[in-house]
This record gives C-alpha cells, structure tokens and sequence, in this order.
C-alpha cells in the first residue's frame, strides 16, 4: 500500500506540476489527440472496409474472363464460351454484361449492370440509392438515358435499392438485357466478360492458365485476386495515404524531439530542488513517467473514441472531402466496426511508449546530479 | 556527537585549469542538540562543508561518521535515506518550488515516502500553524513575502521529522526583525531537541545568545573554534 | 476541492478505459445487428455477379479496380498523370502489379 500510496503523491505532484504550464501542455494533449485521432480513424476506417469487402465479395464469380484488345479491355465473342466450357472442371460459363454511363446532366457516372433474371420488363429500371440521391428521382419517375446513336430512352424507374446496400450499389443502374444492347449498340454475339463456375477453385490457376492458351487475347482474373484487391486497399503506398501517415510520423517526431532536446531551465531547476528536498533519482525519473503517461495516455484514449465515433456513428464525415474526390455519387460509408486489436496495439505502442520514453530520458542526467549543486543556487 | 568528520577536503573540477580547493582539511565533530554556526566571508567553503555535513555531497578525501558509523562511501540510495530522515534543509535561495501551494510545498519532501495523503496535510498544517502561516497554506508562493516564504521553508524542513536543520545563510534576504525571529524560532527547536547548524556572515545570527558554538572559516580551512 | 488531483487523474483515466472497453462492446453488438445487411449484400454480389465495391465512382478504374486493365489510368492520352483524387486513394491491385503475360 505504501507504493499505491507513493504513487498516488507522485502524480499529484505531477500534476501540480503540468498545471503550471496549463496552455502548453492543453495545446500539446490537443495536438496529440488529433494525431492518433486521425491515425485511429484511417485504420478503423480501412479496417471495417476491408471487412467488409472479404466478407461479401466471397460470393464473386469465381473467375472472370476478359479480352484485350491494345491493352484495353474490350468486348468479348460469345463464342468464346464454347470452347472454355470444355475445359476440364468448368461447371458452366455465361456472358456478363455491365458497362459505365455518363449522365452529363448531373456530371455522374452510373454503372449499368444486366442481372441474370431481371424481374421487370424492358423499359423498366431499378436504381441505387446513390443514384436517388443526387438525381432526387424516386420509383415511377422518368429517368432518361441516351443511347449510342443520340436518341434519348425515357425508362422508368420500377424499384430503387435500399442506403443499405451502398457499398455495392451507391451507383448501379439494374436494366434488361435487351435494353441494355440497344442502349451501348452491342450486338447480341458479344458480351462485355465472361464468368465462370468451377468445380473445383483449387483448379482455377490451371484453368486460367488454359484459357489463356486457348485464347491468348483473354485475361482470367480468379476470385483470389479479386479478394486481394481490397485486402490491399488504402494501402499506405496509396499517394494520399502516405501524406497523411508522414505529416503524422514528423508531427510525433516534432514532439518526441521537443521533449528529447533537454528540459528547460525552470525544469532543471525543480529537479534539483527535489533531489535537495531529499527525493531520490528513482523518484524523480517516476515523476518524469507520470508526466509522460498522463499526456500520452490521455491523448491515446481520448483520440481513439473520437476516432471511432468518427468512422462508425458519423460515417466518416471528415473524410469525404478526400474520399468523394470528383465523384458526383458517393456512397453511404456506414460501416461495420471491425476493430482489429493488434493495429489498437500498434498504435498504442507507436504514440505512448515512445513519448513517455522521450520525457524520461533527458531527464536522467538532471535527475543524478549531485543535490549539493542546489545549496549553492 | 552526532557528526564526526575527519580530514575532510572537497576539490571541484579536479585536474582541469580551473580546479578549486574549496576545504583543505578540515576535522570537525557536530554534537547533538547545540546549535553550531560556521562563520566566515563569502568563498570560506562554508557551504561546501555545510552539504558535506548534510550528506548532499561527497568529499573528495576523508571520512565522516555519523553517530559512530562511517557513511563516507555507502551507496546514493541509502545517503539518500539516511539524510532524509536526519537533516532538514534550509536554502539561503528559499528554492520553494513555484506554483504549488504553501501547504503542498511543505508535503513535497515526504511524497516519496508513501505515507497517507490526509495524514501528511495534517502535519503540514500544524508545522505551518506552528510558525503562525496556517492563514497562507493555500496561497501560491509567488504571494509570499520574504519572512512568509522563509517560514514555509522552516515548515518544510522539518516535514520527515529530522533529527537536525541544516540552514546556508537563513537571514540573507531578511531583514532585522524577521532576523530576530528566526533565530527565535531556532531557539526554540533547540529547546524541542534539534540539532542546528548554521551557516552565516550575519552578526544577527553568530551573536545570538542561543548559539552554542561557533566555527570559523576562512579559505576552505578552520580558524579557530569557540563557544558563542 | 475535495478530490486529490490524482484520484481525478484515475478517474479520468478510468472513465475514458470503460468507454474503450464498451467501444469493443458496441461493435460486436453491431455486427450482430448488422448480419441481415451482409446477407442481402452478399446475395446482391452473388445474383448480379459483382466483383467490386462501391466506393469512388469518378473513375473506372477506382469504381472496379479489381476488373481495371492496366492502361486504364492512361485512357486520355499515353503521357497522361494520374488526375483522379481516388487514383491516390487506391493503388494498383496486385494481379496487375505483379502481371506477367502467359
């Protein structure tokens, strides 16, 4: 009990002790907060999308297949899935078609997908909740599109998808098939991919690997790279990522070399009086650990809550000036909370330890003077 | 005797251009409960032989006794101790610790000791009470005045209930009738017990009629020794 | 004031550990809460065949990065810089990075 009790003093004398210096330490424990604020909210951010993605692109085509033509991705024979279901361990394979539309009306650019069973008839659309948003049209409105030879096509909308189906569908434009062709001029032998079903998915780099030497203008992309596209997402070699980790990083560096250059004489000064006063090395590198915890740890908490009030109740609003970029449609970023514990850790260990660590160590040296050094003032 | 030193001399920067010998020599015993003033000029090594007395410094050769055990080499930690518990330090620069108050300035030498927080504001409070500045305990000491602030410095002093106060030219910023006092107040802790060393140039002070002894100094080494 | 500094310290410190500790609460309560919004958006990758999702519709190459081909970026012109806010967002998907024509 003695030493709950000699803590206990300690830390109200640092405290005693940070109150002296009221704004500066207010301003620095702001600072720090908003520094693992943002840290915190990127990595809740990226961490619930991630999620998020594993999670229901699971269900993806297990393998689409592309032709290029140039480089460029281009539409695909039909043919071609004749000679591709004979491969060994394909169940079965169809012609997939989506395309992009740009509506110069809002400046926004739709996806247009064909599903396998559209429920309605042609001149019907179902459309996103993004969509909704910001062309405000809702179900039996009139939603024009034009076609490749200029002429305009007055569907209608028959069903809008709910917010909460944003994160795949903020954008989408459901349509038939027929509807479809006429509107980008495809003829009826071509389609924009092909998906695959296979037996077995531990085949798919065999089968991919057939389909390219069968067609060698064709590119299969499997379900796996699918998948490994969002597992890297955000990633922090991302231009924009790596700009906010850096001004991070040198802001912590700023601190951590602030603290690290040396105290300053009126902090000298009062170590030396304590060690006068009778208080031991010990006692003061305590103190000095104290001081360092109390910012860094209040800091550290106070930044992660916010941060996930942040990302999971405000839906990121701080982000959307960088997320929405020139998009016109931007989904409803209401996200699942994934928190992961080890990136909770890391980040702890990134912002406290090395603070705390930079209070204590200039201390050392004023902390082992020799006290006689205060009798003589 | 309470303190025994013998052929004790301090050199600072030894070796180097400007080495200083502050004591060349000096053999001393302190005996308990008189109070002792080192008298002599400025640069005469009073205060280099008053933190080697306190156990704040370590002399460069010699030995010291404290209550007939030898303390010249033992370890920082149980110096530390050791002076803890026996002296209490009276600076001549006050050195109270700025933007706390009175009352918690005089707590601070006992923090690290982990005694319970309402029993150590109670000692504080009767220790200020006892040099009539219990109506300043919550004041800031920046709102002291000289004789209020070398009252609180008494008051802390004797916090860890030492054995001795050791005080390095007490009445440097006092004027004469809070000189007076002071040595008032020193007389009666030599009534309670305490053991008093003072160091001073202040005639206030080595004429006091509670002085039991007197020690001069001049250039690091003693001159003669005499009862006050 | 009544209450020592630190103990105000610990409880400061404390409250913001309960808020962390319900933190973790809250999102496995909303994970649970939110099953029924991955199912239906699971059942929508699955009938309408996506591979991506839904999260910059400036470009077609941040809309399905997963589908981009690699010359995309380059669409306007063979020396073009990269000009979308979400292209420094999103960096290439693997498959592309590591491409090796068979």
């Amino acid at each position: 009990m003695i030493w709950v009790e000699k803590q206990r003093n300690i830390i109200d004398f640092t405290i005693s002790s940070l109150f002296r210096r009221k704004g500066k330490i207010a301003a620095l424990t702001a600072v720090y907060t908003l520094i693992v604020f943002i840290l915190a909210s990127v990595i809740f951010f990226t961490s619930a999308i991630r999620r998020e993605a594993s999670l229901i692109l699971r269900d993806a085509p297990e393998i689409v297949v592309q032709r290029l033509v140039a480089g460029r991705h281009d539409l695909i024979p039909l043919s071609y899935a004749e000679r591709i279901r004979e491969i060994r361990g394909v169940q079965a394979v169809s012609g997939r078609l989506w395309g992009y539309y740009y509506d110069p009306v809002y400046g926004a650019n739709y996806t247009l997908v064909v599903p396998v069973d559209f429920p309605h008839p042609p001149g019907n659309i179902v459309i996103g909740d993004g969509l909704k948003r910001s062309s405000g049209a809702t179900r039996d409105d009139i939603f024009p599109l034009r076609s490749h030879d200029g002429a305009m096509i007055p569907f209608i909308i028959k069903e809008t998808i709910s917010a909460a189906s944003d994160l795949i569908t903020a954008d989408t434009i459901l349509i038939s098939e027929e509807d479809f062709r006429s509107l980008f001029g495809i003829a009826g032998g071509y389609a924009t991919d092909l998906t695959l079903k296979v037996r077995n998915p531990k085949e798919l780099s065999t089968i991919a690997r057939k389909i390219g030497m069968i067609y060698p203008d064709t590119r299969p992309i499997s379900r796996d790279e699918i998948l490994r596209t969002y597992e890297s997402v955000f990633d922090w070699r991302g231009g924009m990522m790596i700009v906010v980790l850096s001004g991070s990083v040198l802001a912590f560096v700023i601190f951590a070399w602030d603290k690290a250059t040396g105290l300053s004489a009126e902090e000298k000064k009062e170590i030396g009086i304590l060690k006068g006063l009778g208080w031991e090395t010990s006692d003061v590198l305590l103190m000095k650990f104290w001081e360092g915890t109390a910012v860094s740890l209040s800091s550290f908490l106070m930044g992660i809550l916010l941060a996930y009030c942040h990302v999971f109740f405000t839906a990121s609003t701080l982000f959307e000036p960088a997320l929405k970029g020139w998009s016109v449609i931007y989904p409803d970023f209401r996200l699942t909370p994934f928190i992961d514990p080890l990136q909770v850790a890391n980040l702890f260990f990134l912002t406290v330890i090395p603070y705390t660590v930079a209070t204590i160590a200039p201390s050392w040296r004023a902390a082992t003077i020799d006290p006689d050094a205060v009798m003589r003032g | 005797m309470l303190i025994e030193l013998k052929e004790i001399k301090k050199t600072y920067n030894q070796g180097r251009p400007n080495e200083h010998i502050a004591l060349g020599g000096i053999s001393l015993s302190i005996d308990e409960g008189l109070l002792t003033v080192l008298k002599g000029p400025s640069g005469s090594g009073k205060t280099t032989l008053l933190s080697i007395l306190g156990c704040m410094a370590r002399p460069t050769a010699g030995r010291i006794m404290l209550r007939e055990r030898e303390i010249t080499s033992l370890p920082e930690r149980f110096l530390t101790e050791i002076r803890r518990s026996t002296f209490g330090f009276i600076f001549q620069q006050f050195n109270l610790i700025k933007g706390i108050s009175a009352l918690e300035n005089v707590m601070v030498p006992a923090y690290p000791r982990g005694e319970k927080r309402h029993i150590l504001k109670e000692k504080a409070g009767h220790l200020l009470e006892l040099f009539n500045i219990s109506h300043k305990a919550s004041a800031r000491i920046e709102w002291l005045s000289g004789g209020e602030a070398q009252r609180v410095t008494i008051a802390r002093a004797l916090i860890n209930d030492p054995m001795a106060l050791i005080a390095d030219e007490p009445t440097a910023h006092l004027d004469t009738r809070l000189s007076l006092e002071f040595m008032e107040i020193m007389g009666r802790l030599k009534g309670e017990g305490k053991t008093l060393l003072i160091a001073s140039h202040d005639p206030i002070v080595y004429n006091s009629a509670v002085v039991d002894r007197l020690v001069e100094m001049r250039d690091g080494m003693l001159v003669a020794t005499g009862s006050g | 004031m009544s209450l020592r500094k630190s103990t105000l310290f610990f409880l400061f410190i404390a409250l913001n550990t309960v808020l962390f500790a319900f933190m973790f609460v809250d999102a496995s309560h909303r994970r649970a809460s939110a099953l029924p919004s991955f199912a239906e958006k699971r059942r929508f990758v699955k009938d309408l065949r996506l591979t991506d999702l839904c999260l910059f519709t400036d470009t077609r190459y941040t809309r399905h990065p997963s589908m981009a081909d690699q010359f995309s970026p380059f669409q306007d012109h063979p020396f073009a810089l990269e000009h979308f806010p979400s292209g420094s967002l999103l960096t290439p998907p693997p498959h592309l990075r590591l491409e090796r024509r068979p």
